[in-house]
C-alpha cells in the first residue's frame, strides 16, 4: 500500500517469483547441512514476522505475544505427528486453522484494552501457555522419523525440500499480505490506525476488522510454528512459546519497516543469519547470544530508526524528489460514469431526524438536558449556543460516539440512540469533527474512499463515489495528496467529503467554518448549500452568526445542555433569552440603554 | 486426625506464607510501580532488574563474606540493600542511555504518547540483559544459602495439639526487612523535598517543568529508584528461591498482576497489588497442582485488565 508503491501489480508478482527462484538456486549451490537449515529458517521467521505485520502493522496495536499462535501451531504438527501418526501435510493445514481459532478467541477479550493494558495482556498469552503446556507434561514433544513413508511425512532426505516449502510458505504470506494491502481490509485497518474514532464513524466497524486481521495473523504464524516443527523435529515449550520468539515476531518487521511488505523478509533475511551464525560460533561459550543479538537490534532500531530501516532509507531516497502525484496506491481505477444517486432526496419538509427527551449526564454535570428536537427533511439546521451548551455532546450522542443516559434518536423509523458510530453512519448519518480527525498518512483519495465503504460494497463504485464527493467539495485536484499536509479549509472540506461518499440522508457538521478566513468560510458555504440542493438534510454546528443566519433555514439554541428556543433564524436571534445566553444577563441589559 | 483440621492447617500456613512471601512481592510491584508511576512506561525488563539484584545480593552475600560479617539474620538484608544501591547505579546510567530517548518530553505529541517505541525498548533490554545474565552467570539454579534458608520457626500446637503451622525463618526476616523498606520508601515520597519533587513530575509533567522542576532528572532518579526497590526485594526473596538468569519472565507477570491490581499509577497500590498475588499464588496452591501456579497468576492478571482495568483499590490513571 502507501509505503511499498514499487511493490504492486504484475510487476511484483514477477520480482516475487525470480526472489523466490534465486532464494531456492542458493540453496542447492549450497551442501553445509547447516547452512540449509539457516536458509529454512530464514523464510519461517519472515513469515511469522509477516503475520505479526499484518496484525501490529497495519492496524497499531503492538502484540507482543505472536508466540502464543507460533507455539500453537509447532505443537499442533508435532502432537498430531507424536501421537496420531498424523502427516504434517495435514498437520500444518490444522495448525493454521488452530491459529485463526487462537485468534478469534483472543482477540474478543482484548480488543476492549488500549495501550499498556493490551500491551500487558498480548505479552501474557503465550506466557501462560507455556506454563500450561509445561504442567501438561509436553516439555519435549519430539516428531518421530517415519522411515516407512517420508514423504508421506514431510521428512526428507535431502534438506534443500524444506528450503522450498519454507520459501512457499512465506511467498503465501507475501501475497495475502499484498492482497490486504491494495483492499479495503487495508485500508480500513489503516484508517483505524490513524483515528479510530473518525474511522467508526465513517462507517467502519473497528472491532471486526481488527479481529479479522488478528484471525488472518494468527493463521499464518501458526502454519509457520508448524512448518518450524516439522524442521527441527522436537518441539519445548520454551523454544516455541517463549519471549525471545514473540520478540522475534517484532523485531523482524521493526527492523526492515513496520507496515510494509517487504520489511518483515528483509528483517529476517539480515538478522536470522547473523544470529544463527553468531551462534554457531560462540553458542557453547556464550548461550544466549541469539537473545543479545536481537535485543540489541531491538534497541538499536528503537532508538535510531523507529520506523524501520525501510522507511529510512527509502524516505532518504525520496527526498529531492517532488511528491509524487500518487493517487490511490492501486485503488484508483478508470471514473465510473453516473454514481449512484444520494438517497433520501425528496424535500417534502417531513420529520427524518427526531430527538426526543435526550439526556447526557457525566457524572454530575448534566451536559444535554430533556431535549427533543426534529429535523425536517432537506433542511439546514444550525444549531447555536455559548460555550459549554452541549452542542458538541449532541452531535456526539447522535452519531453513537457516546451513549444517551436517556432518551431516543429516531432516524428512519428506529430508535438509533444505543447504536455504535459505524452503524449510525450505516443508516444514513454522516458527520464531520470539531477538530478535524484525518487519517493522516493516507490521500484525500484514500480517505474519502474510506467513507465511501460505508455503503458501497463494490470496490469501483465506492471509489467513483468518492471521486465525486471530491468535485462536489472541489478537492478533486488534491485527490493524491496525503491529508496530514492539508490546510484547515482542505481538511475541512476533506471531512465533509469523506461524510458525503457515505451517501448520507443526514450530515451533521460541528463548527465546519470555525478558523477560517472570509474567503473560505465563503467556499466552505457554498459547497454546504450544493450539498443540500441535492436533497441532503444538514444539522450544523456553527458559533459565526452571520454565517448562521444566511445558511440555516431554522436555528435551534441550546443553553447548559437545555433548548432554549427553535425558530426561523431572524426570529430566533431577536428573542430576549437568546440574547441573555449569548451576551449573559448584565451585559444585554446594559446594551438596552 | 479429623481431616478437617488438615485443611484448617493448609489454609493458615497458605495465609501465613502467602502474606510473607507477598510482602516481598509487594516490593517487587513498588519498583514497577514506582518506574511507571513517574514515567509513564511499562517496564518489560524489570524481571531483568530483578535478576541483577539476585545475583548482586549473591555475590555480596556470599563472595564478599556480607553473612560471615554481619550473620545469618542480618548479612542477607544488608546484601538485599547494598544490591539496591548497584542496580540504583546501573538503571541510572540506563536511563539516559536509552530510556531518555523514547520517553518523557520525547514521547508527547508522538502516536499514542509513544508507547509502543517505549515497551519495545524495553522488550529489547529485557532479551539483552538476561542472555548477558547467562553469558555472565551460567544457567544453573543459585541459592543465597544460609542457616536460615531452611529452617522454620514453629507457631502452635494451637487448638489442642491439632494444628500447627510453620514460619520458614529466611523468609520471615526477608519479610520483616520488605516492611521497613516499604515504610521508608512511603516516608521518602511523601515527606522529603525529592519525594514531592518526583510526584509533582508524574502528576502533571508539563506544570512541574514550568515550577521549575527538571523531569528530565525526576525521571532517571525513579528509574533508578525503581529498579533498586525491585532488586532489594529480588535480594530478599533469593534467601528462599533458586534462580537463574531466566527468573525474571517468572516474576514478570507476578510485577505486572500486583501493579494492575492496585491500580497502574500508584505505588502504594502496587505493594497492595503484590501482597494480593502471594496471597493467591499460596491459596492457588491448595487446589492447583505446582506447575500451574503461576498460570493461575496469569489467569487473575488477565481477568483483572479485562474487567476492572482501573485495578481493586485504584482509580483510573490510565484509560482502558
Amino acid at each position: 500500500m502507501p509505503k511499498s508503491s514499487f511493490m504492486r501489480g504484475p510487476r511484483a508478482l514477477v520480482l516475487i517469483a525470480l526472489l523466490s527462484v534465486l532464494y531456492v538456486a542458493v540453496a542447492f549451490l549450497v551442501h553445509s547441512p547447516y547452512y540449509l537449515l539457516v536458509l529454512t529458517l530464514v523464510p519461517i521467521w519472515a513469515t511469522l514476522g509477516m503475520s505479526w505485520n499484518i496484525f501490529s502493522g497495519y492496524w497499531g496495536l503492538m502484540s507482543f505475544g505472536h508466540a502464543a499462535f507460533f507455539g500453537l501451531g509447532a505443537y499442533t504438527v508435532a502432537l498430531l505427528s507424536a501421537n496420531l501418526a498424523i502427516s504434517p501435510w495435514i498437520g500444518i493445514p490444522a495448525a493454521t486453522l488452530l491459529g485463526a481459532v487462537a485468534g478469534a478467541l483472543i482477540g474478543m477479550p482484548t480488543f476492549r484494552l488500549r495501550g499498556h493494558y493490551f500491551g500487558l495482556a498480548m505479552l501474557a498469552y503465550p506466557l501462560a501457555l507455556l506454563y500450561v503446556f509445561e504442567w501438561l507434561g509436553y516439555q519435549e514433544v519430539p516428531i518421530p522419523m517415519r522411515r516407512e513413508a517420508p514423504l508421506a511425512y514431510m521428512q526428507f532426505a535431502d534438506t534443500r525440500y524444506y528450503v522450498i516449502l519454507a520459501t512457499l510458505l512465506l511467498i503465501a504470506a507475501v501475497l495475502v499480505c499484498m492482497r490486504i494491502g491494495r483492499s479495503r481490509f487495508g485500508l480500513s485497518l489503516l484508517a483505524i490506525k490513524q483515528n479510530e474514532l473518525a474511522a467508526d464513524a465513517a462507517g467502519i466497524n473497528p472491532f471486526n476488522w481488527k479481529l479479522a486481521a488478528l484471525v488472518l495473523s494468527g493463521a499464518i504464524a501458526g502454519a509457520a510454528g508448524g512448518l518450524y516443527a516439522v524442521v527441527l523435529l522436537i518441539v519445548s515449550p520454551p523454544a516455541v512459546f517463549g519471549p525471545l520468539v514473540s520478540a522475534q515476531a517484532v523485531i523482524f518487521s521493526l527492523f526492515g519497516g513496520v507496515g510494509t511488505v517487504v520489511g518483515p523478509v528483509l528483517g529476517a533475511v539480515t538478522l536470522v543469519p547473523v544470529s544463527e551464525f553468531l551462534n554457531a560460533q560462540l553458542g557453547d561459550k556464550l548461550p544466549g547470544i541469539q537473545g543479545v543479538v536481537y535485543g540489541v537490534a531491538i534497541i538499536l532500531v528503537v532508538i535510531l530508526a523507529p520506523d524501520g530501516l525501510v522507511p529510512r532509507l527509502a524516505a532518504r531516497a525520496r527526498r529531492g524528489q517532488a511528491a509524487p502525484a500518487g493517487t490511490g496506491g492501486g485503488l484508483l481505477q478508470p471514473v465510473a460514469q453516473g454514481a449512484a444517486p444520494v438517497r433520501a432526496a425528496q424535500r417534502d419538509g417531513g420529520v427524518v431526524l427526531s430527538v426526543r427527551g435526550l439526556c447526557k449526564s457525566f457524572g454530575g454535570l448534566q451536559a444535554v438536558r430533556d431535549v427533543s428536537f426534529d429535523v425536517r427533511e432537506g433542511e439546514i439546521l444550525g444549531i447555536i449556543g455559548p460555550n459549554g451548551a452541549g452542542k458538541t455532546t449532541m452531535f456526539n450522542l447522535i452519531n453513537g460516539v457516546i451513549r444517551a443516559s436517556a432518551g431516543q434518536v429516531l432516524f428512519g423509523g428506529r430508535d438509533i440512540a444505543q447504536l455504535r458510530p459505524h452503524e449510525i453512519c450505516r443508516a444514513g448519518i454522516a458527520r464531520t469533527f470539531q477538530v478535524a480527525r484525518p487519517f493522516a498518512n493516507l490521500t484525500v483519495l484514500q480517505n474519502v474512499v474510506v467513507g465511501a465503504y460505508a455503503t458501497e460494497r463494490d470496490e469501483a463504485r465506492a471509489l467513483a463515489l468518492a471521486q465525486r464527493a471530491l468535485e462536489e467539495t472541489g478537492l478533486q485536484d488534491y485527490a493524491g495528496a496525503l491529508a496530514g499536509g492539508l490546510s484547515t479549509m482542505q481538511l475541512r472540506l476533506m471531512e465533509l467529503a469523506r461524510a458525503l461518499a457515505s451517501q448520507p440522508g443526514v450530515l451533521l457538521l460541528d463548527e465546519i467554518l470555525a478558523g477560517l478566513g472570509a474567503q473560505e468560510v465563503e467556499h466552505v458555504m457554498l459547497a454546504i448549500q450544493k450539498i443540500q440542493a441535492r436533497g441532503v438534510t444538514i444539522v450544523i454546528i456553527e458559533h459565526t452568526m452571520h454565517a448562521m443566519v444566511r445558511l440555516a433555514d431554522r436555528l435551534l439554541v441550546l443553553d447548559h445542555g437545555t433548548v432554549l428556543t427553535l425558530g426561523e433564524p431572524a426570529a430566533v436571534t431577536s428573542e430576549q433569552i437568546v440574547i441573555d445566553a449569548y451576551l449573559g444577563k448584565k451585559w444585554s441589559a446594559r446594551a438596552k440603554h | 486426625m479429623d481431616p478437617i483440621f488438615i485443611w484448617i492447617e493448609n489454609i493458615l500456613q497458605a495465609l501465613l506464607t502467602g502474606v510473607v512471601i507477598g510482602g516481598v512481592y509487594g516490593l517487587l510491584c513498588a519498583g514497577l510501580g514506582m518506574i511507571f508511576g513517574v514515567m509513564r512506561v511499562i517496564n518489560f525488563a524489570q524481571g531483568e532488574f530483578l535478576m541483577l539484584g539476585m545475583y548482586a545480593a549473591l555475590f555480596l552475600v556470599t563472595n564478599l563474606g556480607l553473612e560471615a560479617l554481619l550473620g545469618a539474620y542480618l548479612g542477607p538484608v544488608v546484601g538485599a540493600l547494598l544490591a539496591g544501591a548497584v542496580l540504583y547505579a546501573f538503571a541510572a546510567i540506563l536511563h539516559p542511555l536509552l530510556l531518555a530517548r523514547v520517553t518523557g518530553t520525547r514521547a508527547m505529541g508522538r502516536e499514542g504518547e509513544g508507547h509502543y517505541p517505549q515497551l519495545t525498548l524495553t522488550l529489547g533490554l529485557s532479551l539483552v540483559l538476561q542472555n548477558l545474565g547467562l553469558i555472565v552467570f551460567g544457567s544453573t539454579g543459585r541459592t543465597i544459602q544460609t542457616p536460615l534458608t531452611s529452617s522454620a520457626w514453629e507457631i502452635g500446637p494451637l487448638y489442642g495439639d491439632y494444628i500447627s503451622v510453620f514460619l520458614n525463618k529466611g523468609r520471615t526476616v526477608s519479610f520483616v526487612a520488605t516492611l521497613l523498606v516499604a515504610a521508608a520508601v512511603t516516608l521518602f515520597i511523601s515527606r522529603s523535598r525529592a519525594g514531592k519533587t518526583l510526584r509533582a513530575a508524574a502528576d502533571n509533567p508539563e506544570a512541574a517543568t514550568y515550577m521549575g522542576i527538571d523531569v528530565g532528572r525526576s525521571h532517571r532518579f525513579a528509574f533508578g529508584l525503581g529498579a533498586a526497590i525491585t532488586a532489594i526485594g529480588g535480594g530478599l526473596i533469593a534467601v528462599n528461591f533458586p534462580f537463574h538468569p531466566y527468573v525474571g519472565a517468572e516474576f514478570i507477570v507476578i510485577m505486572f498482576a500486583g501493579v494492575v491490581l492496585g491500580g497502574m499509577g500508584s505505588i502504594a497500590g502496587a505493594f497492595w497489588g503484590g501482597l494480593t498475588i502471594g496471597l493467591v499464588q499460596q491459596l492457588s496452591a491448595l487446589v492447583l497442582p505446582m506447575q500451574l501456579q503461576n498460570a493461575a497468576i496469569f489467569v487473575v492478571f488477565l481477568l483483572i485488565i479485562l474487567i476492572r482495568p482501573q485495578g481493586l483499590f485504584g482509580r483510573s490513571v490510565d484509560r482502558a
